[in-house]
């Protein structure tokens, strides 16, 4: 076994940049930090690249069957014998994909927020949570221990939080801040709880020898845990169902997915790093790392699966009426993670039926790279329309012909044609659906299709249209660039990442993903069925197709469809009211009925009785502060009077 | 020869205990109190010798108390005119009404 120690460098120089510029980097390296900070996570990224070339093409296999290698393990806080938190550094084949994928990402995005961001008053702080983000990414990801996860998890959601509200003078930054920030502490309430739960029945905290406790069915820790029973599911059940609500909180899981349209806030560079690409699948990889244990509990299975579909054609069908480009693409994360969920969902732990699970992390591979590439194609366009409304654009696409190519590259790739990567891993979803449950088939094609048909209204109000505008500049935009210059594209660096990604987003789908990562480590021989792809494909083409014809040209048709579609349209537009449910029920029933009575409690009881002791002693002292008259023969009197006292005491009266 | 009674010292012990009391409080010298308590000492010291004369002749315990004692005096005595000097050298006066600043 080699020494994979060099992968502990990969977290901790995004953490040493994130100190150094915190620290000192709005007064020492204003202009510098950019640089600094991407030469530190180009570090990390071919360190990256490194170890998952060691660990897939040299040392991970051993007898075809890729291991769990434990590179680094230090026992940081020890409660008993057995439970422990460890901080330590964990090798396996989802561990190293999500190196690459949060690295690679991470650093498209630093390169193109050299452009995007520049002549930021606050470039320096910028870039340190950019860093402190991917530190927190990269450690979650390599974490042996679930309470590792759990502090990570929690750093992740801080940075998220300090992004989102970058812009903190605009107070819908502000809101939106927050917002996500309460919605996921909410959910990771759920998640802690889960992990006690775990915990407590398995005897540990490592992940390691929880998985291998739990996946026994004969191990006392399972039987005791399954024969638990709380309100009708046993503590298994509850379990990994609160560890997977901390999941939903982080991947936008309906009915906890409301803070993500809103985390749109934040500088668009962030958006694609944070709210498309690494955070948001932090709970696909969570339910994935857990995956052995999930497989043993049919029911917390499918409440993944059936929330993750859910959740998928929910967004599915609101991105469709969004006109917020930003909002349309979260609406698409949301969506595309659901597919993931619910790929998992459907899974079994190892073999042929361990499809779902491959083909989720193979949709989070795909799905990250072309994600992140809308979304910095997205912020192209914002950085030069000023406007994230796709009223103020349309027929850029002479104006910007790389982004044009590479974004539409993207919206082929999420749409699934082939041979573009978003294709590949759709069609594995699809198939492993097809093979376990009908009805989820059914829903995950009705939702490719919608995804085609969103993504090409997308495309087409960008870049077709109307004829290329004369130079939008709408009051509401993004970030501080006072003069309205005519700017073409943006610089090399925001070009750059576009064209790395794009060729990614070709590229990516040609790797033969069954052959790395598979729930058991062995590799998995998957076939693409030429007539099983043909309905998807043909459904994703017949989408776009009437995408074109609505929106390729400015026309009446979409007005009529939204006619046809009335109430529901107006529904999805809103919503479908969900943020007005959490409003009202936050509002009207938590702050009224629990809140206040509470505060009154507070005010009233607790309060009152220390002011109670604190106000008797101020009386009792000032009264008797008159003794200390600071005359050295009045203490020696009253020291002379005690003792007499005392003597009294002493030889009359207690004899 | 006419042994002294006991009566007598410990007369003599209480009056000297008492005329060091009667010093220390009305005196506003800070040097006539620190006499003042010498005096009282020394009274417990004649207590201490004359118990042990009288009641445990064949032991020498009182005997060590008093020595410790004047150890111990000795020891006071310079703590207390050094908290002197340094008085005097912060108020002009070694009066204890001039130093009352320690109150409420």
């Amino acid at each position: 076994m080699s020494n994979y120690l060099y992968i502990l460098w990969i977290p901790l120089l995004p953490l040493a940049t994130f100190v150094v510029l915190g620290l000192f980097g709005r007064k020492y390296f204003a202009k510098t930090a950019g640089i600094i900070s991407t030469a530190s996570l180009l570090t990390s990224t071919l360190l990256s690249f490194v170890a998952a070339k060691q660990y897939f093409f040299v040392d991970g296999k051993v007898n075809g069957i890729y291991q769990k290698i434990i590179a680094l393990k230090y026992t940081w806080l020890q409660f008993s014998p057995n439970v422990s938190i460890d901080m330590g550094v964990i090798v396996d084949p989802i561990s190293v994909m999500m190196l690459i994928v949060v690295t690679s990402v991470s650093l498209m995005v630093h390169v193109f927020s050299l452009g995007y961001m520049k002549g930021e008053e606050r470039f320096a702080t910028y870039y340190a949570f950019l860093s402190l983000f991917t530190f927190s990414m990269l450690g979650l990801i390599l974490s042996v221990n679930i309470f590792q996860v759990y502090m990570f998890w929690e750093l992740v959601g801080v940075s998220s939080f300090l992004l989102i509200g970058y812009y903190f003078n605009k107070p819908s930054a502000v809101a939106a801040s927050k917002k996500a920030f309460i919605v996921t502490r909410f959910a990771d309430l759920g998640f802690l709880i889960g992990i006690m739960i775990i915990g407590f029945y398995g005897g540990t905290l490592d992940i390691g020898v929880l998985i291998q406790k739990l996946t026994s069915a004969q191990s006392p820790e399972f039987l005791s845990m399954t024969s638990a029973s709380f309100l009708g599911a046993s503590m298994l059940t509850w379990g990994l169902t609160l560890i997977f609500m901390g999941g939903a909180g982080k991947s936008a899981m309906f009915p906890l997915h409301i803070w993500l349209p809103d985390a749109m806030e934040g500088p668009t560079p962030v958006s694609a790093l944070i709210h498309a690409a690494t955070m948001v699948v932090a709970g696909v990889y969570l339910v994935a790392r857990l995956f052995p244990i999930f497989s043993m509990d049919e029911a917390a299975l499918i409440i993944v699966t059936y929330v993750g579909a859910f959740s998928a054609l929910l967004a599915a069908i609101i991105a469709c009426t969004q006109t917020d480009i930003k909002r349309v693409l979260a609406y698409s994360t949301m969506s595309q993670i659901g597919y993931m969920m619910f790929a998992l969902g459907i899974s079994k732990n190892g073999g042929e039926a361990g499809l779902g699970f491959m083909a989720s992390m193979f949709h989070l591979f795909t799905h990250a790279f072309f994600k992140s590439l809308l979304f910095l194609g997205a912020g192209s366009v914002i950085h030069m329309v000023h406007s994230n409304e796709m009223k103020d654009m349309g027929g850029l696409r002479k104006l910007m012909p790389i982004t044009h190519i590479a974004f539409l590259i993207a919206c082929l790739a999420i749409a699934g044609i082939p041979p573009f990567a978003g294709f590949f891993s759709k069609e594995e979803i699809l198939t492993a659906a097809f093979h376990e449950n009908k009805l989820i088939y059914g829903v995950a094609l009705f939702t490719a299709a919608l995804t085609s048909f969103y993504m090409f209204r997308l495309y087409f109000n960008i870049f077709w249209s109307k004829e290329a505008p004369a130079k939008a500049h709408s009051a509401s935009h993004d970030h501080a660039h006072d003069d309205a210059h005519n700017h073409g594209e943006g610089t090399w660096t925001m070009k750059l990442p576009l064209l790395i990604l794009a060729a990614c987003a070709v590229g990516v789908g040609f790797i033969p993903f069954s052959q790395f990562i598979t729930s058991d480590g062995a590799a998995l021989e998957t076939h693409i069925n030429m007539v099983f792809s043909i309905a998807p494909v043909a459904l994703s083409i017949i989408a776009i197709l009437l995408s074109a014809s609505f929106y390729k040209n400015h026309n009446t048709k979409s007005d009529k469809a939204v006619a046809f579609f009335g109430g529901f349209y107006r529904a999805a537009y809103k919503k479908f009211y969900v943020d007005e449910l959490y409003l009202f029920i936050t509002k009207k029933i938590v702050f009224p009925l629990i809140g206040q009575p509470i505060a009154w409690a507070d005010r009233n009881i607790v309060d009152g009785f220390m002011l109670l002791l604190a106000n008797t002693t101020a009386k009792i002292s000032s009264a008797i502060k008159g003794l200390q008259s600071g005359k050295v023969q009045n203490y020696a009197l009253f020291f002379f009077g005690g003792v007499l006292a005392l003597s009294v005491l002493f030889i009359y009266i207690w004899k | 020869m006419n042994e002294i009674p006991l009566t007598h010292i410990l007369f003599l012990s209480t009056a000297l205990f008492f005329i060091g009391m009667y010093g220390l409080f009305t005196r506003r010298n800070l040097i006539t109190m620190l006499m003042s308590i010498e005096l009282m000492l020394n009274s417990v010291n004649i207590n201490f010798v004359a118990f042990n004369k009288y009641l445990f002749p064949d032991k020498l315990d009182g005997l060590f108390f008093s020595l410790f004692i004047i150890t111990i005096a000795a020891a006071e005595a310079a703590v207390a005119i050094a908290i002197i000097i340094n008085l005097y050298r912060s108020h002009q006066s070694i009066d204890v009404d001039d130093a009352t600043e320690m109150k409420f």
